[in-house]
């Protein structure tokens, strides 16, 4: 009992606490539509904590500035203590905040339960969510309208929960199908603008996972689980911490390691 | 054979890929974005700055909405004919009840409700400035343009007297009654649909449109007296 239990810690603890936080805080939000808790007010584009401090969207308030919206100093000085905090934890939002990965690990969790191994319906190249980010500034700045925030699943889905989800419940269910049918990792691996501003971002982020060469067997497990795969390229290598920008921090692979090779560190920014 | 050089092809090559990916792309999304940004006959809650600068201010957080006291503020959805996540109104279901202390504008993080339009000279909130649209009669189908004894939308407006009053005419059809008409003064309006949420008739025959649809314009070149103007009569006319 105690052994297993000891199992269920070491390899699912940081899972558990990603649900825990995502479910929270839209927990949260919709509570605060619906019961008036004054915790966490809003949604993810900008939110209000404790009734006091404001929080914002960093892409949002950027969306809005180009589209030369009369944008308070509120929630531009929201946009950059969320922007701030990620800068130092790393692309986080996207594995331990966004709702939208729980839809595309449902994907790649149905995937694994049925026993997917087809080659994907087509190619995309991972560079795309930049090109999809540079769309998104140079259409807002031509629509004067922020042009990601009408399309955007991560918004459709906050917002649908606290405020009602109409036909937002589509979109979400094109993204699923898309991941489990079309591409691997689609959406937030190839295609999300969201997750393309904050690893260009996050290039200096404090947080990041580092491996050990001399511990490693070469298993493969982190592979099986990372979702930017490409990050772990060090691995069985050398030495080192994960310095892509694109790794979401979401720590899986330190989890899945039975080899003590992965570490959760500190020692991002300057240091190798 | 000339020499190829590989590289600077592929580069090329791959820069055409991105820029017919982003044109393509981006027309179809321009063209969503465009439509669902063009729907005309959406109610703002007060303060709402005009819609074009409203759409490129307000970061749809639904703050304002969890602010209303009445539940009258909605945000929309896809599947309803308001721009993606912003804030609405439909009077006729939950009118704006003019709060004194304005909460949903006060709660704006981004001043897409706009405190400056709504404060008075002396700096204090005063909701009758908000300009959320306008009422419009139907006199084909309001009763008591019929000659039916109804105040019911004169009688819900918090500015009765200004906003709306009662035009008294004879009654063509007995020649002996008062028809008490109600009559709009859009000066005075907010655009709150408490005259649209009381009216008696099946579909209401007093309904709020936005200002820009509802209203003319006669132009720089008319020189009209100021809206309340007074005619000045000398006294001994008296």
């Amino acid at each position: 009992m105690r052994s297993r239990l000891r199992y269920l810690y070491r390899h699912y603890r940081f899972l558990v606490l990603r649900r825990v936080v995502q479910l929270g805080l839209l927990f949260l939000f919709f509570a605060a539509n619906a019961w008036g808790w004054k915790i966490l007010e809003g949604n993810l584009s900008a939110s209000r904590l404790f009734g006091r401090l404001t929080l914002a969207d960093p892409l949002a308030v950027l969306q809005l500035l180009l589209a030369g919206g009369a944008v308070a100093t509120q929630v531009i000085v929201g946009a950059l203590i969320v922007l701030v905090a990620y800068m130092v934890v790393g692309r986080a939002f996207c594995s331990w905040v966004c709702p939208v990965n729980l839809i595309t690990d449902l994907a790649e969790w149905t995937r694994k339960v049925l026993g997917f191994r087809e080659p994907p319906l087509m190619y995309l190249n991972r560079k795309l969510r930049y090109l999809v980010l540079a769309m998104v500034l140079v259409l807002s700045v031509l629509l004067s309208l922020p042009v990601f925030e009408f399309v955007s699943p991560i918004a459709a889905a906050s917002r649908g929960v606290a405020f009602g989800m109409g036909m937002g419940w589509a979109l979400l269910l094109a993204i699923f199908l898309f991941d489990l049918f079309v591409v691997r990792h689609g959406y937030c691996g190839h295609v999300c603008p969201l997750g393309a501003f904050y690893s260009l971002t996050t290039r200096f982020r404090l947080v990041r996972v580092r491996h050990e060469k001399d511990s490693c067997t070469l298993c493969g497990n982190c592979f099986n689980v990372c979702p930017e795969t490409h990050v772990l390229g060090l691995v069985g290598k050398h030495d080192g911490t994960v310095n892509n920008p694109e790794c979401t921090n979401c720590f899986r692979c330190v989890e899945v390691c039975d080899d003590d090779a992965l570490f959760v560190s500190l020692s991002g920014g300057w240091s190798k | 054979m000339p020499e190829v050089d590989e590289t600077r092809r592929r580069m090329i090559f791959r820069t055409l890929q991105g820029v017919t990916l982003t044109a393509v792309g981006g027309a179809f999304w321009a063209g969503f974005v465009h439509e669902n940004a063009q729907e005309e006959l959406v109610l703002r809650p007060p303060g709402a700055r005009p819609e074009e600068e409203f759409l490129a201010t307000c970061i749809r957080c639904g703050l304002c909405v969890e602010a209303c006291p009445y539940d009258t503020l909605e945000l929309g959805t896809y599947g309803v004919d308001v721009p993606v996540g912003t804030p609405y109104f439909e009077p006729r279901k939950t009118p704006c009840y003019l709060c004194e202390d304005i909460p949903c504008a006060v709660a704006c993080p981004t001043s897409a409700l706009d405190l400056a339009q709504l404060k008075d000279e002396s700096g204090e909130l005063d909701v009758s400035r908000s300009r959320m649209g306008v009422a419009v009669v139907d006199y084909n189908n309001c009763i008591a343009a019929k000659g039916l004894r109804c105040d019911a939308c004169v009688r819900a407006c918090p500015y009765m007297g200004d906003a709306i009053f009662v035009d008294s005419r004879r009654n063509p059809r007995t020649g002996k009654h008062a028809m008490l008409v109600p009559v709009v003064d859009a000066d005075y309006c907010t655009g709150c649909g408490l005259c649209e949420h009381a009216c008696v008739t099946e579909e209401a025959s007093i309904l709020v449109l936005p200002r820009e649809v509802a209203l003319g314009r006669a132009g720089e070149h008319y020189e009209l007296p100021a809206p309340d103007f007074t005619p000045e009569v000398p006294a001994d006319e008296i």
